[in-house]
């Protein structure tokens, strides 16, 4: 149960502000979504032949400079690293698989959160607000963020719970409402070779979407068949390389609603976090249809 | 009118004063900047005029008795729930539940209303301008549904002695809801409804629909249906 | 040589028992599941399991009467303005106007009054007569929102927000036509004699971050007056208290599987939910997680029965208790000088459940004038009144017992089990032992 917000940029002026138009929309969930809060935001877009990745640590002391030097030693590679509060944004141009292989063995408490080219995804447990602060989003840029204000309903409030879940390449997940046929589903994308690190819903219906793209499945189809295969209460919010898509199951009864001006497009799960941006007075105001795939920024 | 502005009062601050019924009782007044907040004007307990201006959360004139409400922009989920008298007009669209287990009163919204429009209705009477969504009227025990535009699937599911007028398209109807012959008393009261609500509609256009009442009883040839 | 083979004994089966047979052959005729009033009826691990270890070389009993023993309670301190002070921490649970005659409801506003104790309204709205009798009345906030209206919102001393119930978790209200009757109808905005149908959600919520919204409705509506509980079956106790909390509860109820209902599915009553000893400390646990243990208060409910289970509850950590089907039968519900009568109705007194058909000869749960008139109110809330005293002073003597001057210093620590599985429940150790299952190696 959450607070799921969306904010995709049509007037490229605007990058410079991203961050600071998404902090008033991600705040004003807090009170649906007290225990953690996450974001991901696509921004400083790598080279070719290059993969960023999200990385955290729950020692927020831990030496990422030589895990940086060691990884470029061992795969005979460039690694640039950025510490951001425990998380860290890793460039490189290894091949991904190679790295998280090198991760899993060398340091398999460091957490892989999110992996792409523009994506970065920052999640923690505490106050929505704090996250923010922590992760120096305020003065962000960039084309585009979907985040999330989670209360966890039956797993554990602790950070690799939160949300969003990267799902694949510039791919993340985040969700409002409370799935109910997760745990078959997990059983068997584990047997499909996935690993999960939680207990949590929302992370088997991330796992769910990068099965389905790993396994040829365009975007709009793996949701197509989410639709049909995950059961329960659910309005998914899906971030893009190019922007964001909107999901809402059959039943709908989690709210959300989206709102569209030249400037911005933008989704909540209530009207009150969207009211916050400049316009919002004047925008065209409608909600997602159930069963029903929405798509922005698509190329 | 006095002007209430909730940027700076809040949602508490705005209510409390509208519940002050020795200072409040046939007032009017504007509140502005509602900033998409919840339970705005909920509570209600005499006659008066509220307008509000701009765009409201979540239950919106939640059991009104006896005040007006007019919010220019759109109503969030469960505008008007519980009302038991009065008015609520929405200039723009509302959110899913409007009118939800409402008594009395009259709600009126000019654009669309979204899912579960008048879900458990008891009497309140809706007039929607626009179309309805899902599982509109579910449940509905009675009270008035006019729905100018079209109804989305399940439309009256379950429903008791509630009536329904579509003019448009029903995309399809609920358990027990079946179309019914528009008689001269219905004609009428369609009319007043759509008068009442300034809507322009001609009442000629709509067709009426309600309870076959086959599920009043259990029977057992009609388990598939539950 | 021609022997005679001897007979083996008839046996009959266990899987296949009588009870099982005749529902298969009930079944096969009506074409309709099996409807019944009470709460689970099976054996189920329980309070009982759970005995209290009292006062001896290390611990000093105190004296009956003259050395107090407090049993007040205070419940909805975290938000409110007026919070509930209650005599004794028993209360008397929801039960709607409709499922019960009115007299029925007249008779427990008297004898919970007398107490100084709280009743609550039912999936009906709130009767003139409740409220004038009932000094401290709970507002039930159900799916179904029959008769709910701001003036009753207003008279009522809290707003208990009903997610579910212990007997069906995830069912709605239920009446049959033959208690559908003129005054019910009206209340409930039905047609009369009909069957009516729930809803099992709320209609314009789901969920507990929707709620937290709707729960600030309901305090802005109160002016922010009233406590606020939620009542919840017993499905997943920790994190549905986690959530409560979250969601803004003032009080939180949790009712077991041994909890009743006015009329549901006999499936639903025995198969769904969780017996209510497995509910009460995970629940307590989740509040204790959140620093909220005794901040906001835990009600249990679910075959609660005696001041034995009062005090099992409390010392598990349970704020206070409520009783529904106990409060019938202290007004007269399955009396054995009506067996004449549940032998019509093809039942015998104990055992009498089809509350649903309207024809309780105790004038308890039915809407039939004739029958209703049987129950003096006065009377039956004196009873219920005396019932409630007694379960008070069994608390309290326990409590004594255990050196202990108010019942919300019982501890689990003064509890042992008789079983594997209570012991493992209550998570206090199997007595004569040093293990607690799940817990330690002992």
């Amino acid at each position: 149960m959450c607070g799921i917000v969306g904010l995709y940029l049509k007037n490229v002026k605007l990058q410079a502000q991203l961050g600071c138009m998404f902090k008033p929309m991600l705040i004003e969930m807090s009170s649906r979504g007290p225990d953690s809060a996450g974001v991901a935001i696509y921004r400083n877009p790598v080279k070719a032949g290059q993969t960023k990745f999200s990385l955290a640590h729950d020692d927020s002391g831990f030496l990422w400079e030589t895990l940086e030097t060691n990884l470029a030693a061992s795969l005979n590679c460039e690694v640039a690293t950025l510490k951001v509060a425990n998380h860290c944004i890793l460039v490189t141009d290894a091949a991904e698989t190679e790295v998280i292989s090198w991760l899993q063995t060398n340091h398999p408490e460091v957490r892989i959160v999110g992996s792409g080219k523009s994506i970065e995804i920052f999640k923690e447990v505490g106050p929505p607000e704090k996250v923010y602060e922590q992760f120096e989003l305020e003065h962000a840029s960039g084309t585009h963020m979907i985040g999330h204000t989670r209360m966890a309903t039956e797993s554990a409030v602790t950070t690799a719970g939160s949300h969003p879940f990267a799902t694949g390449a510039d791919l993340c997940l985040v969700h409002n409402g409370s799935l109910s046929n997760h745990n078959i589903l997990r059983n068997n994308l584990e047997r499909e070779g996935i690993k999960f690190q939680t207990e949590n819903d929302t992370e088997v219906a991330g796992a769910y979407m990068t099965w389905k793209i790993r396994s040829g499945a365009t975007l709009r189809q793996a949701l197509e068949d989410g639709i049909k295969e995950i059961d329960g209460f659910y309005t998914f919010c899906i971030g893009t390389q190019d922007g964001f898509a909107v999901v809402r199951d059959p039943i709908a009864c989690k709210h959300a609603v989206m709102a569209e001006t030249d400037d911005w497009v933008a989704m909540a799960t209530e009207f009150r976090a969207i009211a916050h941006l400049p316009g919002s007075e004047q925008a065209r105001i409608w909600e997602p249809e159930p069963s029903t795939i929405y798509v922005w920024g698509e190329q | 009118m006095d002007m209430l502005d909730l940027k700076e009062l809040g949602v508490r601050g705005v209510n409390s004063v509208l519940h002050d019924l020795s200072k409040s009782r046939a007032k009017s007044y504007k509140i502005n900047n509602p900033m998409g907040q919840h339970s705005i004007a909920c509570g209600l307990d005499a006659p008066m005029q509220i307008k509000i201006e701009g765009h409201v959360g979540f239950y919106c004139g939640g059991m009104n008795q006896h005040a007006e409400i007019k919010v220019n922009g759109h109503a969030g989920v469960g505008l008007a729930e519980n009302m038991m008298s009065g008015r609520i007009h929405v200039s723009g669209n509302a959110s899913e539940s409007a009118g939800a287990t409402a008594h009395g009163g009259l709600l009126v919204i000019d654009g669309d209303a979204s899912s579960r429009c008048g879900i458990s209705m008891k009497g309140v009477d809706i007039v929607v301008g626009g179309s309805v969504g899902h599982m509109s009227a579910f449940m509905a025990q009675s009270g008035c549904l006019v729905i100018c535009g079209d109804a989305g699937d399940a439309l009256g599911d379950s429903i008791y002695e509630a009536i329904i007028f579509v003019r448009g398209k029903v995309a399809s109807l609920g358990t027990d809801c079946i179309e019914k012959e528009m008689r001269p008393e219905h004609q009428a009261k369609l009319k007043e409804l759509l008068e009442a609500s300034s809507l322009q509609a001609d009442s000629t256009e709509f067709r009426r629909y309600g309870s076959a009442r086959t599920l009043y009883n259990f029977d057992v040839d009609n388990a598939d249906a539950y | 040589m021609k022997q005679n083979i001897p007979r083996t004994q008839p046996r009959k089966s266990a899987t296949f028992d009588d009870y099982t047979l005749s529902e298969i052959r009930r079944a096969a005729v009506s074409g309709i599941y099996d409807i019944r009033g009470g709460g689970s009826k099976r054996v189920l691990p329980g309070l009982d399991d759970l005995l209290f270890l009292g006062a001896s070389m290390s611990r000093y009993p105190l004296e009956g009467y003259r050395e107090a023993c407090g049993t007040d309670v205070v419940l909805g301190t975290r938000f409110a303005k007026n919070p509930i002070q209650l005599k004794i921490p028993i209360t008397i649970a929801g039960m709607s106007f409709g499922s019960l005659s009115a007299q029925a409801k007249e008779a427990l506003g008297r004898g919970a009054t007398i107490a100084g104790t709280s009743t609550t309204t039912g999936d009906g709205g709130m009767t003139p007569e409740e409220r004038g009798q009932s000094e401290t009345l709970i507002y039930q906030y159900l799916p179904s929102r029959y008769g709910m209206n701001p003036d009753d919102l207003r008279k009522a001393d809290a707003i208990e927000v009903v997610v579910g119930q212990g007997a069906k978790p995830g069912g709605g209200g239920m009446l049959l036509g033959q208690k559908i009757s003129d005054r019910v109808a009206e209340m409930r905005n039905l047609p009369k004699g009909i069957d009516q149908r729930s809803a099992c959600r709320h209609p314009d919520w789901t969920g507990p971050d929707d709620l937290e919204i709707k729960i600030n409705e309901l305090r802005e509506i109160t002016d922010w007056e009233k406590p606020i509980y939620i009542k919840i079956g017993g499905a997943r106790p920790y994190y549905d208290t986690a959530l409560s909390v979250k969601a803004g509860a003032d009080v939180i109820v949790i009712d077991g599987m041994q909890g009743g209902t006015a009329a549901t599915q006999e499936v639903f009553i025995e198969h769904v939910g969780q017996p209510t000893l497995a509910c009460i400390r995970p629940a307590v646990k989740a509040l204790q997680d959140m620093g909220m243990h005794r901040k906001v208060q835990l009600i249990v409910s679910g075959g609660i029965r005696n001041g034995a289970d009062v005090a099992k509850a409390l010392a598990l950590g349970a704020d206070a208790v409520s009783i529904g089907t106990a409060a019938m039968v202290a007004l007269g519900d399955n009396d054995p000088e009506l067996e004449k009568e549940y032998q019509k109705l093809g039942t015998t007194a104990g055992a009498y459940d089809d509350w649903h058909e309207g024809q309780d000869p105790a004038g308890i749960s039915t809407q039939d004038p004739e029958l209703s008139k049987r129950l003096d109110p006065v009377m039956a809330g004196r009873r219920l009144a005396n019932y409630l005293k007694v379960m008070a002073l069994e608390a309290q003597t326990v409590t004594r017992a255990c050196g202990k001057s108010h019942v919300l210093n019982l501890e689990p620590e003064d509890l042992v089990a008789l079983t594997v599985e209570s012991a493992a429940m209550a998570q206090v150790p199997l007595a004569g032992t040093d293990w607690i299952p799940g817990k330690n190696h002992g």
